[in-house]
């Protein structure tokens, strides 16, 4: 793809031969990618070492399947987002595989020691995950075909709202049969897998937020009353903010279940607050939060009922070692294993992992943590941050408020959601069962993320493309769709481009 | 709306700071707390994944060995000698149990973990070796241990309970240490979880309560083997008073001023109203013990008297100190006074100083007070781990005796020492099955009442001389032995100072 004589839109050295063309910087994404697969490679080659004792000759199979899957979807950026954030693919890319290598790794665990080296590449969790792996990355890539403009979303805003509220609702209204495991009623139980709605729903209140947000901005951010030196809006004004409330507090109440409450809550508080330049909204929406959480902790200590749940996880994580064999275990044993890692780890494959229940799920963190140590998390936290600042930085240079805010929400989602189960995991916050973005088994997840990142190089390729020219050579070579075109995001430029 | 996007990128990065900050202080801070809880089964399974190191005596006889398993828990800790050294060692048992003693204590350097052992990790990840846990050796000797154990466990009085305790009255090194009835360690270092939680039930409701340490953890009426301690007083008090003073003895001691209660002796005709100290101890005389406590020493005295010899304190071992995991008992002397007022109380007194009412003591104190006097006045604390050995058996560390404290002089210790010779070597001497040719070897005999329906203990404490410096000393401790317990003591005394002597081709 690199050195061919043809001038090409495609290629990042055509752009240096005709300066008209700024960088798209694919082979910036392609040369991440590629030290990306040879990080996964040699992850998975010790991971063999230590947990089998001998490193295969099938060691490297899941690796590249992961790198064609990859492969994939740098095609699919290349042709259908070329002006996208190089590093975005990338770091998912990194978390990803990181994340297929360690269920892989957690099968190891589950054979015994002289089988490991025999174990099949095509079974288990890990497999499992790379499948879904490939099925997020297609359907990233459909959604960037089919999503040319992002604008074209907020034509669709009060359906896809209400489709997320009904997906929200779904397990809460189902019989715990249909919906419950260990305890929080976050699931659609169909015979053979399981749906985690609100991992989609998520993405499709954003944009019903973005929507709303940016018709209402001008009345929320004007409209105030001075009190103590801060503004705050008018009480007609909070009618929405205190649906989207009292509708976290349902979620806490009747799924049980802090995190996803926590996090429908901070989005729709950081996009009023992005919408209309307001300290106050953050101030309000903090402490209504945590009013609502302090209300819910001192109800399930005294009426109990609905509310037993939150005051009984608070309780564990004021003191998991209290009650270390029953409902603390599951804390304990995670700190347990990230003390046991300590700075270095134990190296990947020669650690316990498998001691830590949930591992494969809302634990993995905990135990990456204890075979990569406090150098790898902080190395991979690092990657999180940096997905998250390419994310807003992709909002930042966005031209349209609908996609700074539904690009800078979408950013802050993935920050949240990390530090929401990461937190949880370590004893900072309560624990709730949140997924690690990427990192985590689980279908419904990783898609859904997928689908968030193909949003975010969308409007990352609206932002870094160039101003008023060259239209994004597609499959086919059709121009960009969608409602607006060049001409509108010129109109907006003086007012929304700060670079 | 850029300014509060890159506010909200502030907020990111200030959640993931704290992330970062709380990984910190979860994997740095707490990592050793972590790594090390009681609920963390992966240290134990990380144990087990090389041979913990072997526990052997002084000429390195393997006395806790770990066996290959081809399990999840790779390597099963085994007791070779099983009963012998069972109150010895300790045990290590598979969590939730914990273990005990000795492997407990070295757990560290067992593991190959300590602190002690950085270098030779270090060397290790040179030499590309796999980390190896390090080996304790012992003090014992092997022939006296032995010795005890056989000894003590085929007694002549079929006595089912006891104790034993050897040591270098110089050094303060243990030479052997028995307790019976013992059990096999083996039954609960077993991988078996079930099955060992099982044995230590079966063991722990045993009545004759054999994981109980008789030789260091149990304190009993020491009887006459105390006065010892109380002759010590007397001639410490009055320097004049030597062996060979006359006192005043008789079949009867009343206190004054007391009129329902006196001290008799343990047979008719031995003991005449005049008799010389030597002569008193020799024949071990109740009644002349009991008015020199009540009228020449005094309960203040007597309590100090022992008091210097260890009494009231825990002799912890030198490499125990800070921890106490042998579980190392303080013997006592119990208050001699009677009445809400706490005034001296004569009969307490009187019976305080010929070892009964509430002194007590353990058979490690009983040797220490032999070692005592053997050694010139100068006790020295005890110890059992001689040196700790890394795996390429090189040296880590190794005990350096140390003076506990000098409770009477060097002129009082000789003459303890005098009077004690004549225990054994008179032919009316109560000692004298303790004989060893080649050797001079002195002691003192003891029969402790234990109650009105039990058999009387019986005890003697000892030491062998060559040539005046100290070879060994001995406790021996025979639990309800009942009639012939002191004699029978004393006899199995000797065969254990043989038994070192010999091993040691001192004679």
């Amino acid at each position: 793809m690199t050195a061919t004589a043809i001038p090409s839109p495609m290629s990042g050295e055509a752009g240096v031969s005709e300066p008209a063309r700024p960088h798209t910087r694919r082979n910036v994404e392609l040369g991440l990618l590629l030290f990306v697969v040879v990080i996964l490679t040699v992850f998975a080659a010790v991971v063999e070492g230590n947990a089998a004792g001998e490193v295969t000759s099938h060691f490297w199979v899941q690796p590249a399947m992961l790198a064609g899957i990859f492969g994939v979807g740098h095609v699919a950026v290349r042709f259908l987002a070329p002006y996208a954030d190089p590093v975005i693919l990338p770091a998912v890319a990194l978390i990803n595989g990181l994340g297929v290598m360690f269920l892989r790794r957690l099968d190891l665990a589950g054979v015994k020691a002289p089988q490991r080296a025999n174990l099949d590449v095509f079974v288990g969790d890990g497999f499992r995950q790379l499948g879904w792996t490939a099925a997020a990355v297609i359907g990233a890539a459909v959604l960037l075909a089919i999503v040319r403009d992002h604008r074209s979303l907020s034509r669709y805003a009060y359906t896809l709202g209400l489709t997320g509220i009904v997906l929200v609702l779904i397990p809460a209204v189902l019989p715990a049969k249909y919906s419950a495991i260990n305890g929080a009623k976050l699931w659609i139980k169909l015979p053979g897998f399981t749906i985690q709605p609100g991992e989609f729903a998520k993405i499709l209140l954003l944009v019903f937020f973005a929507y709303y947000l940016v018709r209402k901005r001008e009345v929320l951010s004007l409209a105030s009353k001075r009190f103590l030196g801060i503004d705050f809006p008018r009480g007609r004004d909070l009618g929405p903010v205190v649906l989207v409330w009292l509708m976290s507090l349902m979620v806490l109440v009747f799924e049980k279940d802090l995190g996803t409450s926590l996090m429908y809550f901070g989005l729709f508080v950081v996009t009023l607050y992005v919408a209309t330049e307001r300290v106050s909204w953050l101030i309000i929406g903090l402490g209504l939060f945590l009013g609502g959480a302090f209300l819910a902790y001192f109800l399930g200590k005294s009426v109990g009922g609905p509310f037993l749940n939150f005051s009984e996880r608070a309780t564990t994580w004021l003191d998991p070692f209290g009650d270390a064999d029953d409902k603390g275990y599951q804390l304990v044993q995670s700190l347990l294993g990230l003390g046991t890692g300590g700075l270095t780890g134990t190296g990947p494959g020669a650690g316990q992992p498998n001691k830590v229940p949930e591992v494969r799920t809302d634990f993995i963190f905990s135990g990456l943590g204890e075979e990569i140590g406090l150098f790898g998390l902080t190395a991979l936290l690092v990657v999180y941050v940096l997905l998250v600042t390419r994310g807003l930085r992709a909002a930042i240079n966005v031209r349209d408020s609908f996609g700074k805010l539904f690009a800078g929400g979408l950013s802050f989602t993935l920050g949240l959601q990390v530090f929401v189960i990461v937190g949880g995991i370590s004893q900072l916050i309560p624990l709730t069962g949140q997924t690690t973005p990427f990192l985590s088994a689980g279908g419904s997840s990783l898609v859904a993320n997928w689908l968030l990142i193909g949003l975010l190089l969308r409007i990352s390729d609206a932002g870094r493309r160039p101003a008023g020219g060259a239209p994004a050579i597609g499959l086919g070579g059709i121009a960009t769709g969608g409602g607006g075109g060049a001409p509108v995001q010129i109109k907006e430029m003086p007012t929304e481009v700060v670079r | 709306m850029n300014a509060p996007l890159r506010r909200v990128g502030v907020v990111v990065m200030v959640l993931f700071a704290l992330l970062f900050l709380n990984l910190n202080y979860r994997q740095v801070v707490k990592a050793d707390a972590y790594r090390t809880d009681s609920h963390n089964r992966r240290v134990q399974t990380a144990e087990y994944e090389r041979p913990r190191g072997k526990i052997a005596d002084a000429k390195g006889t393997v006395l806790a060995d770990a066996q290959s398993t081809g399990n999840s828990l790779k390597y099963l800790r085994t007791y070779p000698l099983k009963e012998e050294y069972a109150h010895v060692l300790g045990y290590k048992p598979v969590t939730p149990m914990v273990a005990t003693g000795l492997e407990r204590l070295n757990n560290d350097f067992l593991v190959g973990t300590s602190d002690k052992q950085a270098a030779d990790r270090i060397a290790r990840l040179f030499t590309g070796k796999e980390p190896a846990g390090g080996n304790v050796l012992l003090t014992i000797s092997k022939a006296t241990q032995d010795t005890a154990y056989q000894a003590l466990g085929n007694n002549r009085l079929k006595a089912k309970s006891g104790a034993v305790v050897a040591m270098d009255p110089s050094t303060g090194a243990i030479l052997a240490e028995v307790s019976l009835p013992s059990y096999d360690p083996n039954l609960l270092s077993t991988h078996d979880t079930s099955a060992a939680r099982a044995n230590y039930n079966t063991l722990n409701n045993d009545p004759a309560k054999p994981l109980l340490n008789r030789a260091v953890s149990e304190v009993f009426p020491p009887g006459s083997t105390f006065k010892i301690i109380t002759s010590a007083a007397a001639m410490t008090a009055d320097s004049s008073l030597t062996p060979d003073s006359v006192v005043p003895g008789g079949e009867f001691y009343k206190p004054p001023q007391v009129s329902d209660f006196q001290i008799k002796n343990a047979h008719t005709g031995v003991c005449p109203d005049q008799i010389t100290l030597k002569q008193a101890l020799t024949v071990s005389c109740n009644t002349v013990f009991a008015r020199m406590g009540v009228e020449r020493i005094g309960a203040d005295k007597l309590k100090s008297m022992a008091q210097a010899f260890g009494f009231e304190q825990e002799p912890r071992f030198i490499e125990d100190q800070d921890r106490n995991y042998c579980g190392v008992v303080a013997s006592r002397t119990g208050p001699m006074t009677a009445g809400s007022d706490n005034r001296v109380d004569p009969p307490a007194v009187a019976q305080s100083s010929i070892g009964q009412r509430e002194v007590k003591m353990s058979p490690l104190q009983g040797a220490m007070i032999a070692a005592t006097v053997a050694n010139g006045g100068k006790q020295m604390r005890p110890y059992v781990v001689d040196r700790l050995q890394n795996s390429d058996l090189s040296i880590a560390d190794h005990t350096e005796p140390k003076t506990l404290r000098t409770p009477i002089s060097a002129d009082v210790a000789r003459e303890l020492q005098d009077m004690m010779f004549s225990v054994v070597t008179a032919d009316d001497g109560t000692g004298k099955s303790a004989r060893i040719p080649g050797l001079q070897v002195g002691g003192k005999t003891g029969t402790a009442q234990d109650g009105e329906d039990a058999e009387d203990h019986g005890w003697f404490i000892g030491f062998a001389l060559k040539d005046g410096k100290p070879i060994v000393s001995v406790a021996v401790f025979l639990q309800n032995a009942g009639k012939g317990g002191s004699a029978e003591a004393a006899r199995i005394s000797g065969l254990v100072m043989k038994a070192y002597a010999d091993e040691k081709g001192i004679r």
